[in-house]
């Protein structure tokens, strides 16, 4: 079939460009930028306000500030600042979490034990624990991570919970019949089957970890103390009346966000190779 | 305890449910919560109250919070015998009703037609994927701009919150339909809106309904940072206020007020979708799936 | 090579029903993974006839099937139902309709539905029949085959027999040209199995509908059909025909006939060699 592999070589360069489904996408969002551009110059060419989207400060003003304010370091000392802490939160909640995780699968009278009152606290929304763990923590940077913390750590434990008693009874069956041993069910068997739900709740966690840096960033060090960070960065931008600065903001926050998630997808790609082929 | 009923019908209803309590109290589960929730009380108090350890006595115990709780004339002001204490859980809970409905009303739909429509899909898919990164509170600037007053910002937020994970969950609850349903709905001589109700939507109702718990506490979430930030009634203002002014008792216990609350709005949902879901509680009752 | 079966009087005189699949090629994804599945097939099958394909697994038995209800186009060739095109040049996809019903092979009973209401569907959507109607002839029909006290009942609640059984009725309602079963009985055990062949034999003695059966138990393909066509190994093509030319009604106790067991050994020879091929292909089998 020599024909079809000169295809495949020729076609997936074409096809970024013909796919349907990629030019669907760009089509779209062109539209919504351009929606959104004439929403807000509404205003200057007929005189009538757009409701909602009209007060919005349009692309072409947001492209233009970011491109001012990429030279900035204070910008880039923002993404710093918050990528810091969000990796700091997010690592702690995964070392605590993920061996909390699995003891409660593997160990059912650990899990009798710790399950409900870790389920009694799980609904209190961890920014309600802002206010406490200002109170508690000597520090306000300590308060966040706290809080940081709290966030991811219920995720990472419920979907590690889930993923490890998810895992089919007939995988430890057979390696107890090969002769195994209980941590060798655990090193080879419980871990490895559990990682894919460890890789899902990092993704999720990771979500989380962002908000809840960001509504730190916004709440505590909101303008009082040299908190900095995107969130900083932002709410700053809204008291100082600058609009199109926080939507810088807000993209900024996006893309990080976005680059974060990639990152531990990819690094779940490399560490699960069985899963590679579909 | 027999569970057999005289006409051979499985157990349902009140007789199985004793059933299975009876059943669970023979196991140590309940005994093991019991001493888990125990000793997590004991150490709360020992540590904030009784023994006083730093930092811990800065934020009041159980005994203090508890008694203030249930305090006819309490010392700072809120107890479960005082009105605001009602008005802000009822306006915490009114503003998530809203929030919910409306994002639910939008997102289901979007999401099934996304999951049904590879065309429907590539359109409005890109533009979601590239909003939905941007975290909920980074949005609080803008919708204060948008929207005039206080409430509907507000409600804004946990809206969005909510609705991204509601489409995201209903789209991948259409899409891990067995493609044979679709084929078997076909070859019966369906049209097409045959298909969207008798197959698309009850095909997704076990993703929809296992979104709709998770969209319930994002829109919490995102309720609770809305009103610390901006709010003035609710659970999440009740909570940063008492903080300004020190009364760190009443700050716990909206706290826990809260976790309370959040338990059962998504216990609600969950049993909601039981109830929509009979086929599968029954075959989950025989033992199948 | 391909082989045009000369056609076979079925059973039935009912007159409805015939397929003729004239040198029927399909690639899956050309230009990408380029999978020949069937390549210049070709089989008549008369109205009535109960015509079993057997073959290796992932042969493209499937295929050949998804292409007569419509699930798939047709590369090449053409496949015509009662003298009018199904699909062929210039439509390579078939409509999918209710003349042609198929049975799946893990069941395709909607979960959320009873099985009466699974099998009213049918005449419901097609405008044939109301709610009323349709209900009252499903439940009819399913006392009829044996069903009548799990009407009201989820697939999931009951066994794999009867929901397979139910899905049969749910095809039969529609009083369709063709039912095809893609190996419907492939994940029973041998006990529940003989019942389902029973009762599929008491369900054709009285309807005579044409059954296009894909399977790969050598002994139910001998069991219940009229003609086996033997397919090869992907890309499949008619390799060898065996005609049953046993008279209806059919019991178990043929299976321990002398004639049966002939027959059987017969097939037996050709399937081995094409399932041989693909063992050491060792091709992941097509969906």
């Amino acid at each position: 079939m020599a024909q079809s592999s000169k295809n495949k070589k020729d076609g997936k360069l074409k096809s970024l460009f013909t796919d349907l489904t990629i030019r669907r996408g760009v089509f779209s969002i062109v539209i919504f930028l351009v929606l959104w551009e004439v929403g807000f110059r509404f205003h200057d060419w007929f005189g009538i306000m757009v409701p909602f989207i009209g007060k919005i400060d349009a692309p072409s003003l947001v492209v233009a500030r970011w491109s001012e304010v990429v030279f900035k370091p204070g910008y880039w000392e923002s993404w710093y600042l918050s990528f810091g802490r969000v990796f700091f939160g997010f690592m702690v909640a995964q070392l605590v979490g993920i061996p909390f995780g699995l003891l409660m699968a593997v160990n059912k009278y650990f899990r009798g034990m710790f399950f409900p009152p870790f389920e009694i606290l799980r609904p209190i929304p961890p920014l309600a624990w802002v206010p406490a763990s200002i109170i508690f923590w000597p520090t306000t940077e300590l308060s966040i991570m706290f809080v940081t913390f709290l966030g991811a750590f219920y995720t990472i434990v419920i979907n590690v919970l889930g993923g490890a008693r998810s895992i089919d009874i007939q995988y430890l069956r057979a390696a107890q019949s090969m002769g195994a041993t209980q941590w060798d069910l655990f090193r080879k068997i419980i871990l490895p089957g559990t990682l894919p739900s460890i890789f899902i709740g990092a993704a999720v966690g990771m979500g989380i970890t962002w908000e809840v840096v960001l509504a730190a960033e916004m709440i505590s060090g909101g303008g009082q103390q040299s908190g900095g960070g995107l969130g900083f960065f932002i709410w700053s931008s809204y008291m100082g009346g600058v609009m199109d600065q926080v939507i810088v903001g807000m993209i900024s926050i996006g893309l990080a966000g976005y680059i974060s998630s990639s990152l531990i997808r990819y690094v779940g790609y490399l560490s699960m190779p069985w899963k590679r082929m579909f | 305890m027999s569970n057999q009923s005289v006409s051979g019908r499985p157990p349902s209803g009140l007789h199985y449910f004793l059933y299975k309590s009876g059943k669970a109290l023979k196991t140590p589960m309940p005994y093991l919560a019991f001493i888990g929730i125990g000793i997590w009380l004991l150490s709360y108090f020992l540590l904030n109250e009784y023994w006083r350890v730093s930092p811990f006595y800065k934020v009041p115990g159980p005994v203090e919070v508890v008694t203030e709780w249930l305090n006819k004339d309490p010392i700072w002001g809120t107890s479960l015998f005082t009105q605001d204490y009602y008005i802000n859980i009822w306006v915490s809970c009114r503003r998530i009703l809203i929030a919910f409905a409306i994002a639910t009303g939008l997102g289901v739909p979007l999401g099934l037609f996304m999951g049904w429509s590879k065309k429907f899909k590539d359109y409005t898919f890109p533009i979601l994927e590239t909003l939905r990164p941007i975290p909920i509170l980074a949005w609080v600037p803008l919708a204060i701009v948008m929207f005039a007053g206080f409430e509907t910002p507000i409600i804004y937020l946990a809206t969005l919150a909510s609705f991204f994970v509601t489409a995201l969950n209903t789209m991948l609850g259409v899409e891990s339909i067995d493609e044979s349903y679709f084929r078997a709905a076909g070859c019966l001589g369906s049209k097409k809106h045959h298909v969207f109700f008798n197959v698309v939507v009850p095909g997704a109702l076990p993703f929809i309904f296992t979104g709709l718990q998770i969209s319930i506490g994002v829109a919490w979430f995102s309720l609770v940072a809305a009103e610390m930030i901006s709010g003035d009634f609710g659970l999440g203002y009740m909570i940063m206020d008492s903080f300004m002014v020190n009364k760190y008792t009443t700050m716990v216990m909206a706290m826990l007020t809260l976790g309370f609350v959040g338990w059962i709005t998504s216990a609600m949902v969950r049993a909601a979708g039981n109830r929509m879901m009979q086929w599968r509680e029954r075959a989950l009752g025989q033992g199948g799936v | 090579m391909s082989a045009t079966a000369a056609a076979v009087t079925g059973n039935g005189a009912s007159g409805k029903g015939a397929i003729s699949i004239r040198n029927v090629t399909k690639i899956y994804d050309p230009g990408g993974a380029d999978v020949l599945a069937l390549d210049d097939c070709s089989l008549e099958i008369a109205s009535g006839e109960v015509c079993m394909i057997v073959g290796p697994s992932g042969c493209g038995k499937t295929t050949l099937l998804n292409a007569i209800a419509g699930f798939h186009s047709i590369t090449e060739g053409q496949i015509d139902l009662d003298g009018e095109m199904l699909c062929g040049p210039g439509k390579e996809l078939a409509t999918q309709g209710a003349d042609r019903v198929v049975v799946f092979q893990n069941g395709a009973l909607f979960p959320w539905k009873t099985l009466a209401e699974n099998v009213a569907y049918g005449p419901i959507v097609q405008g044939v029949m109301n709610k009323a109607e349709a209900r009252d002839k499903a439940e009819a029909m399913l006392a009829e085959a044996g069903l009548g006290g799990v009407a009201d009942k989820y697939p999931g609640e009951v066994s794999s027999g009867m929901a397979r059984r139910a899905e049969i009725v749910r095809a039969l309602i529609n009083d369709p040209k063709v039912l095809l079963l893609d190996e419907p009985y492939r994940a029973m055990d041998a006990l529940t199995k003989s019942i389902m062949h029973e009762s599929l034999l008491e369900v054709y003695d009285r309807t005579k509908v044409t059954i296009f059966f894909i399977t790969h138990d050598l002994e139910e393909a001998i069991f219940l059909g009229d003609r086996v066509v033997v397919m090869t190994t992907r890309p499949a093509r008619t390799k060898k025909i065996v005609d049953v030319k046993i008279d209806r009604p059919r019991d178990y106790r043929l299976l321990s006939s002398e004639e049966f067991r002939v027959l059987v050994q017969e097939t037996k020879e050709a399937v081995h060699e094409e399932a041989v091929k693909a063992f050491e292909a060792g091709e992941r089998e097509l969906a």
